[in-house]
């Protein structure tokens, strides 16, 4: 079954589903080389076309491939937590076709040359597509703006200073109104430093009994509104991502109705988790920002289905053993979820939150649109990135078992539903491993 | 045999114990009192054991206790004390925690500056672990001891009014004391200004004040706490001369409390900063010394009890548990 280079593949008998054109229905595609040539409900009823390679779906979904525009690959100079070939395993069991990375890699993603680097070894490895974020301030220092022209004209999709926010509000301006003038897209982790302190969990009751700093709310609150007016007042096009309040979405939903040029992502966490996960002190739920109250957790729910938060990232964030298995305090923040993406997307689709198409258009239309990507859809000529699943099967996620090198999954032990049968890039299988 | 009324193989926190296990530990620390105040203190009852005192964090007060209360049974005891820049040097928590289990003690005494770390130390460990303080969470031996002293001069805990004062965010003492008085039906109240008590307390069954006058009032007991500047990051007060002006303990606040009103403090005291020395040295109200009595005794019981469930377990089960990192 197996060919060195994509020709013809027909994949018959699968549910055809695409966000973008609200396609639901049973049907074939065909790809030749890297591209989708032909789809269509009903098409190869009556058998494939001779001479292309058969993938018979049996009935399982086949859509878009995945679009995870949150990801840390550690690539460059963190390559014992995570590295691209890595991290590509892990997005193609996890039907991740396309995944962007941060810049906060060792050395910076701030200049062309690291660009450039991240797109030539992601593309020697072959498995899902690498795109990257370049950082938004020299050295993610800060202080002085990046070359976020060149950046862009080298490839960065859009700018952030990855894990930390930009948070001098000066600096914060002058970015925006720059950025505007470049239509570039800035990308925040909404959070004031100042507030957040050394905490390592989310401010309350539960902080309060184990005798851990909290981090306020406020801390993501604040930022957010400061930023909205920095929007408002400079017109910049800006991206809020992992949004973990239930406030939060309310400013963000405001902003949209206000007429900024705003959008936001969430995580998996943060609307299949709450803080009750850190429990006896588990550092793999130590996430930043923190698990909030089961409260968030229905808001940010509630924000993905009113499409006030456009996208789902996996926020993949690989950490090794020795810097998790730590007293909570001085363990890292960060957990991995490639490969969870799909399933944990697919809970809001069981517990009768979202349409199956519409949790798909949060992982792969929405975030291709935001980022401009030619990415997140079923359209003939459009690149083959598919993935084929059954949206039901349920599987336990074993930390152990992980393909990311790190296995920090705060989903460990979980149960989860919807399992990536076939993943498809440029045309090619990328898993299962061996095929394609 | 493992005592059937406690069946824990650690004491890892007052969180989490039932009122007939505190009220049994309590009756095995008294029966303790006594031969700490005999002429001849030692026992055999831990012959043949070995006790590490493993402190992270500098200590003299507690260590001492221990050691005097394994020794006085008869048990071996080692002290080991860690500076954490060395185990952030390399060394791991964990690592510290497998190499020690590797020589076969019986029970680990632990104090960490980092809530959680005993926790963590005690799942890799086969042998009994005692929480000896582990950051802002828990201090389990001080709540007990303190139980113990209050109920010698009281005779109960329930029913009776609890002020705890001072730097509550801080204090794992604090947080021992509202598990253990509130599960044994006493009232706590909890005194501070908000940066150092947050409402969030509230949630753990006690009231919150925020002035010394309106929450001692009527109060059986007087509980002061350290202000721990050294785990203040940042500025959570103006300054000491402020802090003792509105929150320390002289003859005046204290006269709002019930008359025999008892003050007690875990030590060590910043005296002039959170109590007045006059009062704390007032020979009719202060049990601050007796406190630091019972402390001796309530170790000796936790120590003898967990190292008799501990012997239970072994000859129950081969010694293949957690171990490997």
């Amino acid at each position: 079954m197996a060919i060195d280079t994509p020709g013809r593949v027909a994949y018959i008998n699968a549910r055809l589903l695409d966000p973008a054109t609200g396609l639901d229905a049973g049907g074939g595609l065909l790809t030749e080389g890297e591209h989708i040539v032909h789809l269509a409900p009903g098409l190869f009823r009556d058998g494939p076309p001779v001479g292309a390679q058969v993938v018979d779906c049996r009935g399982a979904c086949l859509a878009p491939g995945l679009v995870d525009m949150r990801t840390q690959l550690r690539e460059p100079g963190q390559e014992h937590k995570e590295s691209f070939k890595s991290a590509g395993r892990a997005a193609a069991a996890g039907g991740v076709t396309s995944m962007v990375g941060l810049p906060n890699t060792n050395p910076v993603i701030d200049g062309e040359a690291a660009v450039e680097f991240v797109a030539r070894r992601a593309r020697l490895i072959g498995l899902a597509k690498v795109f990257t974020y370049a950082a938004a301030t020299k050295g993610l220092e800060g202080r002085e703006l990046a070359e976020v022209g060149l950046l862009r004209q080298a490839g960065a999709l859009a700018f952030t200073d990855g894990v930390k926010a930009v948070a001098d509000a000066q600096v914060m301006r002058r970015l925006l109104a720059y950025a505007a003038s470049h239509d570039l897209l800035v990308i925040q982790h909404p959070e004031e430093p100042s507030l957040a302190g050394s905490g390592a969990m989310n401010a309350g009751e539960m902080a309060t009994r184990l005798g851990l700093a909290g981090i306020p709310r406020e801390a993501e609150l604040i930022m957010l509104e400061r930023d909205m007016r920095l929007v408002a007042m400079t017109g910049a096009r800006y991206h809020a991502a992992h949004v973990s309040t239930a406030e939060g979405v309310d400013i963000l939903r405001r902003a949209k109705a206000q007429g900024l040029r705003v959008t936001a992502d969430t995580a998996p966490f943060y609307f299949a988790l709450n803080e009750l996960e850190v429990g006896d002190y588990r550092t793999f739920a130590k996430l930043s920002p923190p698990l909030r109250a089961e409260a968030d957790r229905q808001a940010v729910i509630a924000g993905l289905v009113d499409g006030t938060l456009d996208a789902i990232a996996s926020d993949h964030c690989p950490q090794d053993a020795d810097t998790k298995r730590l007293p909570f305090n001085l363990a890292e923040f960060g957990g991995i979820g490639l490969e969870t993406l799909l399933p944990v997307t697919l809970s809001l689709v069981h517990g009768g939150h979202l349409s199956l198409l519409d949790a798909l258009d949060r992982v792969t239309r929405a975030p291709a649109d935001l980022l401009g990507l030619d990415a997140g859809r079923l359209r003939t000529g459009a690149p083959a990135d598919l993935v084929v699943f059954d949206p039901d099967r349920p599987w336990k996620v074993v930390a152990d078992t992980m393909r990311s090198k790190a296995k920090n999954t705060p989903f460990d032990g979980h149960l989860v539903q919807g399992r990536v049968i076939r993943t498809v890039v440029d045309g090619r299988a990328v898993f299962p491993e061996g095929e394609g | 045999m493992t005592d059937a009324s406690f069946r824990h193989r650690d004491l890892l926190g007052i969180q989490g114990l039932t009122p007939p296990e505190i009220q049994h530990l309590l009756d095995l620390a008294d029966g303790h009192v006594d031969q700490c105040r005999g002429l001849d203190k030692a026992s055999d009852a831990m012959a043949g054991r070995t006790v590490i005192n493993l402190f992270f964090e500098n200590s003299t007060r507690t260590r001492t206790s221990f050691e005097l209360a394994a020794k006085r049974q008869g048990a071996e005891v080692i002290n080991m004390q860690v500076s954490t820049s060395s185990v952030s040097k390399g060394e791991t928590l964990i690592d510290t925690a497998v190499t020690l289990n590797a020589m076969h003690p019986d029970v680990l005494v632990v104090r960490h500056p980092e809530s959680g770390a005993v926790k963590l130390l005690a799942e890799k460990v086969n042998c009994a672990v005692v929480n000896g303080g582990d950051g802002s969470h828990e201090h389990p031996t001080q709540a007990l001891l303190d139980a113990l002293t209050i109920r010698r001069r009281r005779g109960r805990l329930d029913g009776l009014r609890v002020a705890i004062c001072g730097d509550v965010l801080h204090s794992r003492v604090a947080r021992s004391n509202i598990f253990l008085l509130t599960t044994m039906g006493a009232q706590v109240r909890l005194i501070g200004p908000r940066t150092l008590v947050p409402g969030s307390f509230v949630a753990m069954g006690v009231e919150v004040f925020t002035n010394m006058k309106d929450g001692l009032k009527d109060c059986d007991i007087v509980m002061m706490l350290r202000l721990q500047t050294e785990r203040m990051r940042g500025n959570f007060i103006p300054s000491v001369r402020e802090y003792f002006r509105f929150f320390g303990l002289d003859r005046d606040t204290l006269a709002r409390a019930r008359s025999d009103a008892l003050i007690m403090h875990p030590g060590p005291m910043n005296r002039g900063v959170e109590i007045d020395s006059e009062v704390a040295d007032d020979f009719e109200r202060s049990v601050i010394r007796e406190q630091v009595e019972m402390g001796v005794a309530v170790r000796m019981a936790v120590l003898n009890l967990l190292a008799r469930n501990l012997d239970d377990r072994r000859r129950n089960q081969p010694l293949t548990g957690p171990g490997g990192a």
